[in-house]
């Protein structure tokens, strides 16, 4: 019984810890975003093309850990019951 | 449909796997009776644990299919388009595919600077295969498989759509792309080239006895890991935010199931949550699409001696 809740922790961790960093990270993304595209105005849509592909790659981090994340949940999780 | 919710996201989870089950194994059918195989039969499992028990040569029915189908229509659509493409007045299909094929040639001609013919249309093929079996994701979960249950009488029978969500796709399709960087790698700079870059980057003093007693070793393992991680990364980024956004719309299907105030509810959250889906779809591609550029443009660069 003790490995299930050890479980359930580290996928909260997972998704949290990741969720966390992404968040800042997206927030500093668009707000360099924001002072670029205010500083240059004609750069606007080719900085913003750059900032979703950036945003793209960002995606990987906290979604590799959501997806292992779901998987602890609902795979091993339910064998360990 | 399994009563419980954890039943049904289970159920939605399991991939239609075709393997062989050994002789004398004890399959639970649905209605508690245990039948036991008499010899070696490959069959369609009925559970994850059959399916774990099929080994390694279990295939996933659906993914294939699915991922196989969409690359036809792909290539038969762009092909019949090419095929009759004229100068003159475009047809409406004519001119969405000269808009796709213009845009990818664009991308891709800001990254990789060498010549290749091949680079291009694989590009352009990534993009478009990507997209599209990322757009399954839009049909809601339960559509095809209860429609295919109708037509098939088979009350039993389900399908995951989405063959993006199925790890063992995009993983295949990550360890191409490395399979290609690796060959154009070895092409363009030679296999000497190709171990010189893995070792002596990004230490090395000339003096051959500090090199090949610590810079070496260090070296490989930096660039091994380095090259190791962008197949991963780019296999586990899409199948990640794919496996997520389906799990969040099975979640929102478990939702409609249980009352009236969560069943509205559900439905308004799905709806958001597919729009907003909409965007991660074209996004995941493209990144796909970029990456795997860049990756060749980086197995091309031979001039960067230093």
């Amino acid at each position: 019984m003790e490995a299930l809740g050890l479980v359930y922790v580290a996928a909260a961790l997972l998704i949290g810890l990741g969720a966390l960093g992404t968040a800042i990270g997206f927030g500093t993304l668009g707000g360099k975003l924001l002072e670029g595209s205010a500083r240059q105005p004609e750069q606007g849509p080719a900085l913003q093309g750059k900032m979703f592909l950036m945003a793209g790659l960002l995606d990987a981090v906290p979604m590799i850990g959501v997806g292992i994340g779901m998987y602890l949940i609902f795979v091993v999780a339910p064998s360990l019951v | 449909m399994a009563g419980d919710s954890t039943g049904y996201i289970q159920h939605h989870l399991q991939n239609m796997a075709y393997g062989e089950l050994p002789a004398g194994y004890e399959r639970h059918n649905a209605d508690g009776t245990v039948s036991v195989l008499a010899e070696d039969t490959w069959t369609l499992a009925h559970s994850s644990a059959e399916a774990a028990d099929m080994g390694f040569w279990a295939v996933h029915l659906d993914s294939l299919g699915w991922s196989i189908g969409l690359g036809l229509i792909f290539s038969f659509l762009f092909y019949r388009v090419a095929k009759n493409a004229t100068a003159g007045v475009p047809s409406g299909i004519q001119s969405f595919v000269e808009l796709l094929v213009s845009f990818i040639d664009g991308v891709v001609k800001d990254i990789f600077h060498h010549k290749n013919r091949m680079i291009a249309p694989m590009g352009l093929t990534i993009f478009c295969w990507v997209f599209m079996m990322n757009l399954m994701d839009l049909v809601p979960v339960d559509w095809l498989p209860m429609a295919a249950q109708k037509i098939s009488g088979n009350e039993h029978l389900f399908f995951k759509v989405v063959p993006t969500t199925d790890v063992n796709i995009t993983l295949g399709m990550a360890f191409t792309v490395f399979a290609f960087m690796i060959f154009f790698s070895i092409q363009q700079k030679g296999l000497i080239g190709f171990i010189k870059e893995l070792t002596m980057h990004p230490f090395h003093s000339g003096k051959w006895y500090i090199d090949f007693t610590i810079l070496v070793w260090v070296n490989l393992i930096l660039e091994v890991v380095a090259l190791i991680s962008k197949p991963i990364s780019l296999g586990l980024r899409l199948f990640g935010n794919l496996y997520a956004g389906e799990m969040i719309f099975i979640l929102f299907g478990v939702m409609l199931g249980s009352g009236l105030v969560l069943g509205t509810a559900g439905v308004f959250l799905h709806l958001g949550w597919a729009i907003f889906h909409i965007l991660v779809i074209t996004l995941q591609a493209f990144v796909f699409m970029v990456l795997t550029t860049v990756y060749m443009a980086m197995a091309h660069d031979v001039d960067e001696e230093h």
